[in-house]
């Protein structure tokens, strides 16, 4: 088998020709498994060609309690992958509609939430008010970062007031928890949507699987902490699939533009 | 919930701390309460779901100044720890807090929270009923009260559990309190694939009041020495110049420098646009 030509899904293992996974969204048309998307793939399935300008790029690294082994780590995943955090942030249109987008990517440090990616979701939400746009973000991560210690624990609310502070200026602000979005991530920003849509089969919660079975001895329901789980409780508006997710978005955009809202004379 | 053999590993200062913090004869949030305040009625559930025996709030005076007070409860006994959930708080106990905070904003309260938590409640429940949704909602809700929101970590500021009563314009520490991200038990267990590693971890993870002081988290140290009467008199003294100093501000300025407060921790670092 051409490793160029196919891939094998990692859920079910079965061997998909690349061009078919890449046209079905990444997502195995035998399983139906979601494959977590890299920032790349993500942009160019979401925004309109050549639209996105990346905003608040990021320069050095940084190490607030000085963790050891931090940096360490930073360097060897900087070495082999094509980002140095885990979120971009920038400007573009999505259906033609000008919005500010976050992406997280979790092969940065599982998109946990250090300092620097609290400053950027922060800096998302101030220059959508500025600007006067909507926020779209795609979460995924594996909460706050350990690394950072408390730094990373104060950026949940940093990201929390920021959300409310664009909420109180009429921002419209949407959510898209992909899998995973767990901690304190999901326990800041990423619950905090106007209108919170999910990929399906995600992993969704506030804590991890393990501390909760080693600490309370609970079985575990089948389908607990995923988007329909969630979806189930309340907690999501919509669960969208992949493929439709640009479309549904640019829906939501659409509604609440300007010309739907300010033009609009009630029928004595 | 701690595994780790004392004696095999070196005692630092910051696991001392920790285990300090841990201690189950450790005055808890209700004794400070009653110790403080006069005419405390506590108020119960969330109109929700139900009454979370981890959140004792309630409304109070501070000598003749009207206030909400909220705080994490543990016990002194494993019988009294298990009834208050060791101190862990399930959505509907954040739910309440907020609920009461709410309402503290309503009739112009200062908001007084006692934090002790080893974190959030991790349970099939508190997921199913949306624990992570009810963290972030306090802590978007806490950034906008025009009240003065005063916290006090006690014994363990565990994480996101800790924080959702913790977004205060001032965070008050006892001396041999703790605050972390994360338990150093898993940070040792995810980090290191071994909790025993957890008292060094401790150090790296600075968890300390000291640390925090330093490195301008919290506010203010509160010192342990002497009985728990004259504890509890300089914990009171704190909170009494708080109020005043917020009496002199109005409820707009209240409320942006708490936010203000929050938005400089790493306003620092430097970003280019294209």
């Amino acid at each position: 088998m051409s490793q160029k030509l196919f891939v094998k899904c990692k859920t079910c293992g079965t061997i998909i020709e690349k061009k078919k996974f890449k046209e079905n969204y990444y997502v195995c048309s035998s399983c139906g498994n979601y494959k977590t998307l890299d920032y790349k793939r993500r942009l160019a399935m979401i925004m309109d060609k050549d639209t996105f300008r990346e905003t608040n790029m990021h320069t050095d690294f940084y190490n607030p309690i000085e963790f050891p082994g931090y940096i360490e780590k930073h360097n060897s995943i900087v070495s082999t992958v094509d980002l140095d955090e885990a979120i971009i942030t920038g400007r573009g249109t999505i259906g033609g509609q000008n919005v500010m987008i976050g992406i997280m990517d979790t092969r940065y440090m599982m998109g946990s939430m250090g300092v620097v990616v609290g400053e950027k979701v922060t800096r998302l939400f101030e220059d959508a008010q500025n600007y006067k746009l909507s926020v779209v973000l795609f979460c995924a991560s594996g909460g706050a970062r350990m690394q950072e210690g408390i730094f990373s624990l104060m950026q949940m609310a940093k990201t929390a007031a920021a959300v409310s502070k664009f909420s109180q200026a009429g921002g419209l602000y949407i959510s898209i928890l992909t899998n995973p979005t767990t901690g304190g991530v999901s326990a800041s920003f990423a619950f905090l949507g106007d209108i919170i849509l999910a990929e399906p089969g995600a992993l969704i919660g506030f804590a991890g699987k393990r501390v909760i079975e080693q600490t309370i001895k609970e079985k575990l329901p089948n389908n607990f902490q995923t988007s329909e789980f969630l979806f189930e409780y309340g907690y999501i508006d919509l669960i969208v699939e992949r493929k439709q997710l640009k479309e549904v978005i640019s829906k939501i955009l659409a509604i609440h533009s300007q010309e739907n809202n300010l033009t609009y004379k009630p029928i004595i | 919930m701690i595994n780790v053999d004392i004696e095999e590993i070196k005692i630092n200062n910051a696991w001392n701390k920790v285990l300090s913090a841990r201690k189950i004869t450790r005055f808890r949030s209700l004794v400070i309460m009653n110790s403080i305040f006069h005419s405390f009625l506590q108020l119960h559930g969330d109109r929700g779901i139900g009454d979370d025996k981890s959140i004792i709030g309630g409304i109070a005076l501070l000598d003749n100044q009207a206030v909400t007070v909220i705080g994490q409860q543990k016990g002194n006994s494993p019988s009294e720890m298990e009834y208050y959930q060791y101190g862990m708080t399930k959505p509907e106990g954040y739910r309440k807090s907020l609920r009461l905070m709410r309402q503290a904003e309503k009739f112009g309260r200062p908001i007084i929270c006692f934090i002790d938590t080893p974190g959030a409640f991790p349970g099939v429940s508190a997921e199913e009923n949306g624990q992570a949704e009810a963290i972030a909602r306090n802590l978007y809700e806490m950034a906008n009260f025009t009240v003065p929101v005063m916290s006090i970590i006690i014994g363990e500021g565990g994480s996101g559990g800790a924080l959702a009563l913790g977004v205060a314009n001032k965070v008050i520490m006892l001396e041999n309190a703790i605050y972390s991200v994360v338990s150093p038990e898993a940070c040792a267990s995810i980090l290191c694939k071994d909790s025993r590693k957890a008292p060094d971890i401790a150090g790296d993870l600075k968890v300390t009041a000291n640390e925090l002081k330093n490195y301008g988290i919290i506010d203010e140290i509160i010192s342990e020495e002497g009985d728990v009467q004259e504890i509890f008199g300089r914990i009171k003294q704190s909170i009494v110049s708080e109020l005043l100093r917020c009496s002199q501000l109005e409820g707009c300025e209240i409320r942006n420098e708490r936010i203000e407060k929050y938005r400089c921790i790493g306003n620092e670092i430097e970003f280019f646009n294209k």
